[in-house]
């Protein structure tokens, strides 16, 4: 091999060991990563869902649970889930080249995803201590501090979803943002899946925590 | 004047700025709510206000700056090498995104604070050589303990970031990490953290020891919120760097390197990685939890109000038991990593070794409740709690096995890390023998909370990370500088070192035994240990001299001639093929692996340099 031809083999060696991973391998790094960070935060959730079992157990009586707004939980749960169809739709929209859908589905989902935010932080928590009905149903909630277990099992879990959940309404902003200045295509849009994914993700934490907050174990209190 | 610009670059460091941010962020992030929020939540307010000054740090340390800008719309390519106009040197100041830069800025910092917890460890040890209190009172003694105790997590927890950061892209042949800011992101945010568990010093200290168990974590002085803080704050370092190591090596490997071909530390920081990102999301329930009950007044501890203390307990010890092998696994790696270079044979089992590391991931997550056995769990968990733990003892078992079936008639070359590898294992085992003991509840029941227990957990924890951590520091030091250490200095070091542990390990069981207990102040002239307390606080000031004879070594050989040869261990491991310190991109040329990592002796290659592309 002459030394003009070994240099060249090195030129090219160099420029096809490029140092940026390729767009596919980053991609999959990238899904990798989020999937793993949703097995990680399986256990913040769940030691918070074990935690609810284990100091909402009474001994002679089973679980229980402190007495809330069935309409209000019900209320919100529904907005978080027709969320999901939107954050769905929206990726689905971008997959297709449809940016405006896309555009329309996430703002729509930011805007429900602060509805719940609102539903649980202001009228379930009732940080401004409002009073107010409709149609007989109370609009606020009246767990207070002073209600034990009750009280602090409730704010635990509904406060670590609702970050999560105020997380992902930032997300989707930004990813709605960065959408609008045509940032995404058909082809690469991982801010798209990504935030949808995380979206889906936040979803299902809280169908496990409305039947063991609402729906498990006798009402006391 | 080049001194002079130095100290410039230091005082405008992201240290320094990022100081500067956290204290601003946290004096008015607390101002802000304590206006904002009742008056009985004040401590509250300090609480976030604290958070808030994390925030702080990391946007005046520039360590969010790309984020923020890719929210903004822009795009961020990576910036490689220091800034212009400065020296190479500045970039350890500065959030940086190579995975050596990083690795190496872990290292410094774990043995800064390693310093840091030592102290504490030598002033509290001076007060316990006699009788009496004599330096200290009571509240002193506990913050000090209990800070020695956290700070040097924190320092083991650093340290197996070095080595991971460092090791796991070169071995693997990638040129970075998958993801380089968030390993940027997860050293940076371990400073605030230790920040905040220093500032609990400062304001109070507290009395729980490292586990901060309620319900005297609730009533403790205010040092106990800002301790449970920074060790909640350090754990988001340990979720996100170990969720990066698992994907690198899960997607940047190099060509034909399957997952029993790749080098056995590999498996070992996978295994600690996957201890890491699961176990250390209960701990932060269980301080969350904690903190939320300190600060505003909600019940999960504390029994008089109908909370549950044991609670936290199970959170508390579901990460911090299997957070030991954490700490221990990537230096059982490393001591399964030098054997062979220095037996000059292959690695004795290495699908084994490679499993055990897995199979005490595994155990770990069964056996958590062993900690608990005096605090009034049931009967029947105790049993069955025993009998998990005692099964740890058969992966560990297979490790030493395959130790000494590596050793067995190899050409044995006594160099400083070889050394340290031999001391790790004698400590390592004396380490092990005493757990069963522990971890069987009849004899468990009288050596609960002794000094047993302090002499049995140092011996794991130095058997287990220190040594071969300091193995690691000189094997790779070549590597990692193009100097060679001082051959003299670090045998010195490892003949004070090893008979000092030893001497600090046996003085602190007999002690126990004899009716120390753990984390008193004070003890009884009557039980007759005044001779293990003197020889334990000697002990720990020849150990601590030993490691800044090491400190010193590495400091003054960075000023020596270059080393000349690129494999001075004669090591068949992919990094030791290519100059050191290693370029900035790691390969310049590709490699595929051809063969197994541990054929030493053996006439087979591991790697081949792809001779063209194209392809």
């Amino acid at each position: 091999m002459s030394a003009t031809t070994a240099e060249h083999t090195h030129d090219l060696q160099h420029e096809a060991h490029s140092h940026v991973p390729p767009y596919h391998v980053q991609l999959k790094s990238n899904r990798m990563g989020l999937w793993l960070f949703f097995i990680s935060e399986i256990f913040l959730f769940g030691a918070l869902f074990a935690a609810r079992f284990y100091l909402w157990y009474v001994p002679g009586v089973g679980q229980t649970r402190p007495e809330l707004s069935q309409e209000l939980g019900l209320l919100a749960t529904t907005v978080l889930l027709v969320s999901s169809y939107f954050v769905f739709r929206g990726e689905t929209a971008m997959e297709h080249g449809d940016r405006s859908r896309f555009l329309n589905s996430y703002m729509m989902a930011a805007l429900l995803g602060l509805v719940f935010f609102v539903a649980v932080v202001v009228m379930e928590w009732n940080v401004f201590g409002l009073e107010g009905s409709i149609a007989g149903i109370e609009l606020f909630g009246h767990l207070g501090v002073d209600d034990g277990v009750y009280a602090g099992v409730f704010y635990a879990m509904t406060g670590m979803h609702a970050l999560h959940v105020i997380t992902g309404v930032m997300l989707l902003l930004f990813v709605w943002n960065r959408g609008r200045k045509g940032d995404y295509s058909p082809e690469r849009h991982w801010g798209v899946e990504g935030c949808a994914l995380y979206w889906h993700y936040v979803d299902v934490v809280w169908v496990f925590f409305y039947p063991a907050l609402y729906l498990i174990g006798t009402a006391v209190h | 004047m080049k001194f002079l610009l130095g100290f410039w670059y230091i005082l405008t460091s992201s240290y320094i700025k990022g100081l500067v941010g956290q204290a601003l962020f946290t004096f008015f992030g607390f101002q802000f709510l304590n206006w904002l929020l009742p008056e009985n939540l004040s401590e509250f307010s300090l609480m976030i206000g604290s958070i808030i000054g994390v925030i702080g740090f990391l946007l005046f340390a520039g360590v969010l700056t790309d984020w923020l800008l890719w929210i903004g719309g822009k795009e961020t390519p990576l910036k490689h090498g220091a800034p212009e106009g400065k020296p190479e040197w500045t970039r350890y100041l500065r959030p940086d995104v190579n995975h050596k830069v990083i690795g190496i800025q872990y290292g410094y910092t774990s043995l800064f604070v390693l310093l840091v917890g030592g102290l504490f460890a030598l002033i509290f040890r001076l007060e316990l050589a006699q009788p009496g209190m004599q330096l200290l009172d009571y509240q002193q003694y506990n913050t000090l303990f209990s800070a020695h105790g956290i700070v040097m997590i924190v320092s083991i927890l650093l340290g197996v970031g070095a080595m991971t950061n460092y090791l796991v892209p070169l071995m693997i042949g990638a040129s970075d990490m998958s993801f380089p800011r968030l390993n940027a992101f997860s050293y940076w945010v371990s400073i605030p953290a230790i920040v905040l568990v220093l500032t609990g010093m400062a304001v109070g200290g507290w009395d729980t020891g490292w586990v901060g168990y309620p319900t005297l974590s609730l009533i403790g002085p205010l040092g106990t919120m800002f301790f449970l803080l920074g060790f909640y704050i350090n754990g988001i370092s340990s979720i996100a760097g170990s969720i990066n190591i698992l994907v690198t090596a899960a997607t940047l490997r190099a060509p034909g390197m399957s997952l029993f071909r790749m080098p056995i530390f590999v498996w070992a920081a996978l295994a600690t990685s996957l201890i890491q990102f699961t176990a250390t999301q209960t701990i932060a329930v269980a301080l969350t939890l904690n903190l939320l009950e300190r600060a505003t007044g909600l019940v999960f501890f504390n029994p008089a109000q109908g909370g549950q203390p044991l609670l936290y307990q199970h959170l508390f010890w579901f990460y911090s038991h299997p957070v030991v092998y954490v700490f221990v696994l990537p230096g059982l790696g490393i001591i399964s990593e030098l054997l062979p270079v220095f037996a000059r044979k292959p690695l004795f089992g290495y699908k084994w070794i490679a499993l055990s590391s897995l199979g005490i991931a595994l155990v770990g997550f069964l056996v958590w409740a062993h900690h608990m056995f005096v605090a009034g769990m049931s009967d029947t968990l105790r049993i069955v709690f025993m009998f998990s733990t005692l099964f740890v003892a058969i992966p560990t078992g297979v490790k030493f096995f395959s130790w000494v079936a590596t050793l067995w008639e190899g050409k044995i070359e006594l160099s400083t890390p070889m050394l340290f590898v031999l001391g790790a294992i004698s400590v390592f085992l004396i380490g092990g023998i005493t757990g069963p003991i522990l971890g069987t509840v009849p004899t468990d029941l009288h050596l609960h909370d002794s000094y047993w227990v302090v002499g049995h957990f140092h011996a794991t924890m130095f058997g287990g990370f220190i040594f071969p951590f300091f193995a690691g520091l000189y094997y790779w030091y070549p590597k990692i500088t193009g100097h060679m250490y001082k051959e003299a200095l670090g045998k010195l070091h490892f003949w004070l070192m090893v008979p000092g542990f030893w001497v600090m390990s046996f003085g602190q069981m007999s002690a126990g035994i004899m009716g120390m207990n753990r984390r008193y102040a004070d003890y009884d002239p009557a039980l007759g240990i005044e001779t293990q307390q003197v020889l334990v606080t000697l002990a720990a000031f020849v150990i601590g001299w030993s490691v800044l004879i090491m400190i010193y070594n590495f400091i003054a050989s960075a000023r020596t001639e270059p080393v000349a040869a690129i494999n001075p261990w004669g090591s068949r491991s992919p990094e030791w093929q290519i100059p050191s310190p290693a370029p900035e991109f790691n390969y310049d040329v590709p490699f595929e692996v051809v063969g197994d990592p541990y054929d030493y002796g053996l006439d087979k290659p591991y790697i081949r340099f792809q001779a063209a592309a194209g392809d």
